[in-house]
C-alpha cells in the first residue's frame, strides 16, 4: 500500500490574476474542453440567480442557493467519466444540468412536485439528499460494489464544511479507504453551515487533515478556481481507477449567499468580507482567464449566456406546465410490493 | 426434514441463498472469520469468498449506508446487525434513505436489502444486549419487518426477506436461537411474508404474540384450562389481519403479548386491529402482557420484567371470567 503523506496544505491554483500570479494551464485541456467548463458554469449560474428569482415569485418553495459555488461543481464534474456515478447534497441541486438533465427536472424538485425525480442510472446520479452527510457511505457503496463487481465506474460524493462533523462522514470516509473504494470525496468548504463559521465546527488546521486519519490523500484547492478543481477531480479518479483508493479533496471557497432563500444571513456575517469575496467569485474569474488566453470574446460569452437563459426560461414554463400529481402519486412508489393496509389512514 | 437449531435454519438459509443467487453478500461485524458472534454465518466466508462475506469495520450506520450504494451498484446486500441494540445508529440511514430511496426514485430503482438482527431478552446478557425495538422498525414506511419463532420459519423469512424487491428488516429472538431445535425443509424453503401462523388451535381464547412471546403463550395455553388459540403473527409488516381478526371471529376473547417496553409497542397496532374490525366479535376488553416503560432490567432480574406464561395465563383467566 503506499504511503499517505501527509494532507497537502497549499491551496493549489491555477488561474493567475493577470498581474503578479501568472496563469497555469491544465494538461489534456484543450480550448474546446475550457469552453465546456465555461458553459457548465454559465448554466450553473444562470440557474441559481434564475431560482431566486423564481422563489420571489412564488414559483419554487425554499432553494438551497449555490452562487459561488459553480466552479467546484462544474469543475469536478467535467472530470468524471460519463460512467461514474454522483451523489449530491442539497447544494448541489442542479449538478444533473451538467449530464443532461432537462432544468425541469430540478425546478420540479424545488416545486415538491414528483416530476422532480428521476431513474438515478439515466444521469449515474443520484438523489439529492437533504440530510447531512448521509449519502457520503451510499458514494462509499456504490464505488465499493462497482469494484466488486469489476465495472470501472467511480463515484464522488458532495458535501460541505458541516458535514465533516457527522458520524456519516466519518463512517462513509472510513469504509472508502477499508475497501479502497474508488471515490472522491470533494467537501465543499465554504466556511459556513447555515449561521455556523468553520472555527465552531472544527479545531482542525484544515479539513484535507482529516484524510490522513483515513489513510488517504487529502487535497486542498481553491474552490473558486475551476481549473483547480478539475485538476485536483482527474488525479483523485486517475488514483481511484488505478485501484488505489478514495481521495479527500477540500475546495475552499466562501459562501456569499445566504444558506437558503429562507436564510438572513445579516445577522452573523461580515458584510465586507462578502463584499470582498463577491468581487473575486469564480465565473468572473474563469472568464477573465479565458478572455486572457484568447478563448472567450464577447460575442460568444453573450452566446453562452443567452442560450442558458433560454434553457432556464423554457425549464420554468415546462415545469409550470406539469399538471399537479395525481393523489395516487402518494402511495405509488414506497414499495415494489406494498403490504395491504397501506391506503387506511 | 433435519432437525436444526434456529440459529442454524439462519446460516442454512444464507448458505442456500447465496448459492443461488451470487449478488447476493453477507456485511457485518464479525461474520466472517468469527462467522458471527452467533455463528449465524459461520462457513460463508471459506465457500463465497471474502467478498461476499465482508467483516466490515464496526460502524453500524456505515454498514446501512454502504449497503445502499452497494444495492445502487446491483448487489442484494444481507446486513448483520450484531445486536438489536447496536442497531440504533443504523436507524439514521434506516429512516432517512433505506424506507424512502425507492419512493424517492419515483420507483424507478429497488433496494433489495436485508438487514438481521438478534433479538430480545431471556439470555443473561449484559445491558443493551436484550432490547425489542421491532416497534422502531415497523414504524418506519418502506421497509418491511418479520420475527420468526421457529427454525423452520427462520429459514423460510429470511429466504423470504432476500427475495423481497423491498427493505426488509429479519428480527432473531436470541432466547431461541439454539433451543428448541426444529424440523426445518432441507434445500429452498420460503415462507412468504405477510402470512401469520396458528401455532395452537383453540376455541375460547386467542393469545397473540410473535417471536420469543410465541414460546411463553404456548406454555401459557397448556397451563389454560380453556381452550386457547395462539396466532404467531410472524410477519410485522406486512400484517396479517385475516388470520388475526379470523381467530378473535371465533374465540372472542384477546391477550395480545409483547416484550417489548408497553407504550407504543407492536402490541398496541394488533390491539387496535381488532377494535377497528372486529370490536362486534369481541366478549370482553383485550388486554396486554408486555414489558414495562423501563430500560431492559439488569439480567439479574430480568424474569422480573419478561411476560411470562403465569402473567399470560393469567391475563387470558380474566378476559374469559369477563
Amino acid at each position: 500500500m503506499a504511503r499517505v503523506l501527509p494532507a497537502e496544505h497549499d491551496v493549489r491554483r491555477i488561474i493567475g490574476d493577470g498581474d503578479l500570479v501568472a496563469d497555469g494551464e491544465v494538461d489534456g485541456l484543450d480550448e474546446a474542453a475550457l469552453l465546456d467548463l465555461y458553459r457548465a458554469m454559465i448554466l450553473l449560474r444562470t440557474y441559481d440567480e434564475r431560482s431566486v428569482v423564481y422563489h420571489r415569485q412564488g414559483r419554487i418553495g425554499t432553494y438551497a442557493i449555490f452562487w459561488g459555488h459553480e466552479a467546484i461543481q462544474a469543475g469536478s464534474a467535467l472530470a468524471l467519466a460519463d460512467e461514474d456515478w454522483i451523489f449530491p447534497s442539497y447544494r448541489e441541486s442542479a449538478i444533473g444540468l451538467l449530464r443532461g438533465m432537462p432544468p425541469e427536472t430540478v425546478l420540479a424538485w424545488w416545486r415538491g412536485h414528483p416530476a422532480g425525480w428521476w431513474d438515478p442510472r439515466e444521469f449515474r446520479l443520484a438523489s439529492i439528499t437533504v440530510p447531512i452527510a448521509t449519502h457520503v457511505p451510499h458514494a462509499a457503496g456504490y464505488a465499493w460494489g462497482a469494484k466488486l463487481k469489476g465495472e470501472g465506474a467511480c463515484a464522488i460524493a458532495y458535501f460541505g464544511d458541516g458535514a465533516t462533523s457527522e458520524g456519516a462522514f466519518h463512517e462513509g470516509a472510513n469504509f472508502a479507504a477499508v475497501m479502497r473504494a474508488p471515490v472522491v470525496l470533494l467537501c465543499n468548504n465554504n466556511q459556513w453551515a447555515i449561521s455556523t463559521p468553520l472555527e465552531a465546527q472544527t479545531r482542525a488546521e484544515s479539513l484535507a487533515d482529516k484524510a490522513v486519519g483515513y489513510g488517504m490523500p487529502g487535497v486542498r484547492v481553491d474552490g473558486g478556481d475551476v481549473l483547480a478543481v478539475y485538476e485536483a477531480t482527474a488525479e483523485a479518479l486517475a488514483r481511484a481507477r488505478a485501484g488505489d483508493g478514495p481521495t479527500f479533496i477540500e475546495a475552499l471557497t466562501y459562501r456569499a449567499a445566504p444558506h437558503a432563500t429562507a436564510d438572513d444571513p445579516s445577522a452573523y456575517w461580515d458584510e465586507e468580507r462578502v463584499e470582498e469575496e463577491r468581487r473575486n467569485e469564480c465565473v468572473g474569474r474563469y472568464e477573465s482567464y479565458l478572455r486572457r488566453i484568447g478563448a472567450l470574446g464577447d460575442e460568444l460569452a453573450a452566446e453562452i449566456r443567452a442560450d442558458a437563459l433560454a434553457r432556464m426560461k423554457a425549464g420554468i414554463a415546462a415545469a409550470e406546465a406539469l399538471p399537479p400529481p395525481a393523489p395516487e402519486e402518494v402511495f405509488a412508489h414506497a414499495y415494489v410490493d406494498p403490504p395491504p393496509g397501506l391506503r387506511d389512514g | 426434514m433435519a432437525e436444526r437449531t434456529l440459529v442454524e435454519a439462519v446460516n442454512e438459509a444464507l448458505h442456500v441463498e447465496m448459492e443461488r443467487d451470487a449478488m447476493i453478500m453477507v456485511m457485518g461485524e464479525d461474520v466472517g472469520r468469527a462467522g458471527g458472534v452467533f455463528r449465524a454465518t459461520a462457513g460463508l466466508r471459506d465457500r463465497f469468498g471474502v467478498d461476499r462475506c465482508v467483516d466490515t469495520p464496526l460502524a453500524e450506520a456505515g454498514i446501512l449506508g454502504t449497503a445502499i450504494g452497494l444495492a445502487m451498484a446491483g448487489w442484494r446486500p444481507v446486513c448483520e446487525m450484531q445486536y438489536e441494540s447496536f442497531s440504533y445508529p443504523c436507524l439514521d440511514q434506516l429512516i432517512t434513505h433505506v424506507g424512502r430511496y425507492r419512493w424517492r426514485t419515483g420507483g424507478a430503482m429497488q433496494f433489495p436489502l436485508t438487514i438481521r438482527m438478534p433479538t430480545g431478552g431471556g439470555v443473561r446478557a449484559p445491558e443493551l444486549h436484550e432490547d425489542s425495538p421491532e416497534a422502531y422498525y415497523v414504524h418506519t414506511p418502506g421497509v418491511k419487518v418479520a420475527i420468526p419463532s421457529t427454525p423452520a420459519d427462520a429459514k423460510g423469512l429470511l429466504a423470504a426477506a432476500i427475495r423481497d424487491p423491498d427493505p426488509v428488516v429479519l428480527m432473531e429472538p436470541k432466547v431461541l436461537y439454539r433451543s428448541p431445535r426444529g424440523e426445518v425443509p432441507e434445500g429452498e424453503h420460503v415462507v412468504p411474508l405477510g402470512k401469520a401462523r396458528i401455532a395452537r388451535e383453540g376455541t375460547d381464547v386467542t393469545l397473540i404474540a410473535y417471536g420469543g412471546m410465541v414460546p411463553v403463550c404456548l406454555e401459557a395455553a397448556e397451563q389454560l384450562e380453556a381452550s386457547a388459540e395462539v396466532v404467531d403473527i410472524r410477519s410485522l409488516k406486512p400484517l396479517d389481519e385475516d388470520t388475526i381478526l379470523a381467530s378473535v371471529g371465533k374465540t372472542g376473547r384477546v391477550v395480545v403479548v409483547q416484550e417489548a417496553p408497553r407504550v407504543a409497542g407492536f402490541g398496541a397496532e394488533i390491539v387496535a386491529v381488532i377494535a377497528e374490525k372486529a370490536i362486534l366479535d369481541l366478549q370482553g376488553p383485550i388486554l396486554r402482557v408486555t414489558g414495562y416503560d423501563v430500560p431492559f432490567p439488569y439480567w439479574s432480574v430480568e424474569h422480573e420484567y419478561l411476560p411470562t406464561p403465569a402473567r399470560v395465563a393469567e391475563a387470558a383467566e380474566k378476559v374469559l371470567a369477563y
